[in-house]
């Protein structure tokens, strides 16, 4: 193809069908939703051109729905359409927190956390939020829907699990139950506008004291955001005390395994992991008690 | 590829234009509408100097593509100041001397309406928040934030 294409369709079917086509034809396509990745991607040199295919004219990857049944944020949701969403804001703080911290206002106007997702950057802020949340990633398949937990979902830097002729269609959220809240903290050197060092998602459920349930994420500390079950295990009946804490952040630290580069090294990675992932949890804690 | 017909709304006037898919709506503006006023500083989300309000909505005109702006509706720097005049907000950076290049100015001023709309009495921290996404690279930000306060309360508290 020696130039860019442009599609929008309106069907869940007709993406599949363009998706479908170009895989029979030998050509590329790009999914587009908010464009903050893709519109760079596209100005870089070599970029092959190919088929733009618009999901955000489909009335599924609009959804933002926050209700007892549980949450749903399509795949066409802008971070500012979550930040303005007040259920959302009290169901999730901690995932509001992350997708707040990616980019500027006028980024956010646009950009999604499902195109944070695929895009699949190791630091990627909403990503170790939506595994602390327990998202799980709603796929439109040629053969239906199928689904697959955030944790699963990003295989490696810059990729995801989508097989060819599949698109994110959004992410899930059972209803967050009482007295549980996330969190989110991440490192950066300045305050605004920077990449991520480390990040850390968590969420906590307290009952009587104790903490019952617990989800830690850890990322840019790896090629990929993973979920910390060890640190989990050292908060769940716990009454989320400092030795607990100081457990977690241990488990966090030993499944770590960072790059050293400009932003920072990886004894430094390491240790700053640690100490988030006390001070993530300690502020999850407090919502969950307040909630 | 044949181009693109798209019809959208510019600053308050149904618009018609042809695009190339690969085009951001910046540079339709620019080159295919002839409207200069907003400016590419980076061209990949980082500097703000580009924005425009999309559906009432702040964003990067670099990171969106022309095709994109089909049935919504855009305002530019053009369409700011109105029939009476430059905009508070205009105004407010001439007095405070809020520019030197001008390069960024345009998106500062679109940037900072988009705030008062949201926002009528920001406070410092809010303002300096909410256009950290653009960059000055000759003034220093304090004459800056010092017009947007200014015109907040002028246009709070009209003469």
């Amino acid at each position: 193809m020696e130039s860019y294409g442009y599609v929008a369709p309106g069907s869940i079917d007709e993406v599949l069908a363009v998706l479908n086509a170009s895989i029979g034809a030998g050509q590329m396509t790009q999914l587009l939703a908010g464009g903050s990745d893709v519109l760079v991607q596209m100005r870089m040199p070599n970029h092959q051109p190919r088929t733009i295919v618009d999901i955000k004219k489909l009335a599924e990857t609009n959804r933002l729905e926050v209700s007892a049944e549980g949450i749903y944020i399509g795949a066409a949701v802008s971070s500012a359409l979550m930040n303005e969403h007040q259920d959302l804001q009290k169901a999730m703080p901690g995932l509001l927190e992350a997708a707040d911290l990616i980019g500027s206002t006028q980024v956010q106007g646009r950009a999604t956390i499902c195109g944070n997702l695929c895009n699949a950057s190791p630091a990627g802020d909403s990503i170790p939020a939506l595994i602390a949340a327990a998202g799980i990633c709603d796929i439109a398949t040629a053969n239906g829907n199928r689904e697959m937990a955030v944790e699963d979902f990003v295989i490696g830097v810059g990729k995801n699990a989508l097989q060819q002729g599949e698109f994110l269609l959004g992410v899930k959220f059972a209803m967050p139950k009482a007295n549980t809240k996330d969190a989110y903290l991440r490192f950066t050197p300045r305050t605004e506008m920077d990449i991520a060092v480390v990040g850390v998602g968590v969420r906590v459920s307290v009952a009587n004291g104790i903490c019952t349930d617990a989800r830690v994420s850890i990322g840019a500390v790896a090629p990929t955001a993973l979920l910390v079950p060890e640190a989990a295990d050292a908060l769940i009946g716990s009454a989320l005390d400092d030795a607990a804490l100081a457990a977690a952040g241990e488990a966090c630290k030993n499944l770590s395994s960072p790059i050293s580069d400009k932003r920072g090294t990886v004894e430094y990675r390491q240790k700053v992991v640690a100490v988030l992932c006390k001070r993530a949890i300690a502020i999850a804690h407090k919502r969950a008690l307040e909630n | 590829m044949a181009r693109l017909h798209v019809e959208s709304t510019i600053n308050g006037e149904a618009q018609e234009f042809l695009c190339d898919a690969s085009q951001s709506l910046l540079d339709v503006l620019r080159d295919e509408l002839g409207l200069t006023g907003t400016k590419e500083g980076c061209g990949t989300g980082d500097c703000g100097a580009c924005s425009v309000l999309v559906d009432g909505r702040l964003v990067c005109s670099c990171l969106m593509l022309g095709v994109e702006a089909s049935g919504a509706e855009i305002e530019t720097i053009e369409g700011i100041a109105g029939e009476e005049g430059l905009h508070p907000l205009q105004n407010a950076f001439l007095e405070n001397a809020a520019l030197q290049c001008g390069i960024c100015t345009p998106g500062f001023i679109v940037a900072s309406k988009a705030l008062l709309e949201k926002h009528p009495n920001p406070d410092e921290s809010t303002i300096r928040y909410w256009l950290a996404g653009n960059l000055c690279r000759c003034t220093g930000y304090d004459k800056i934030i010092r017009a947007v306060q200014d015109a907040a309360a002028k246009m709070s508290h009209p003469a």
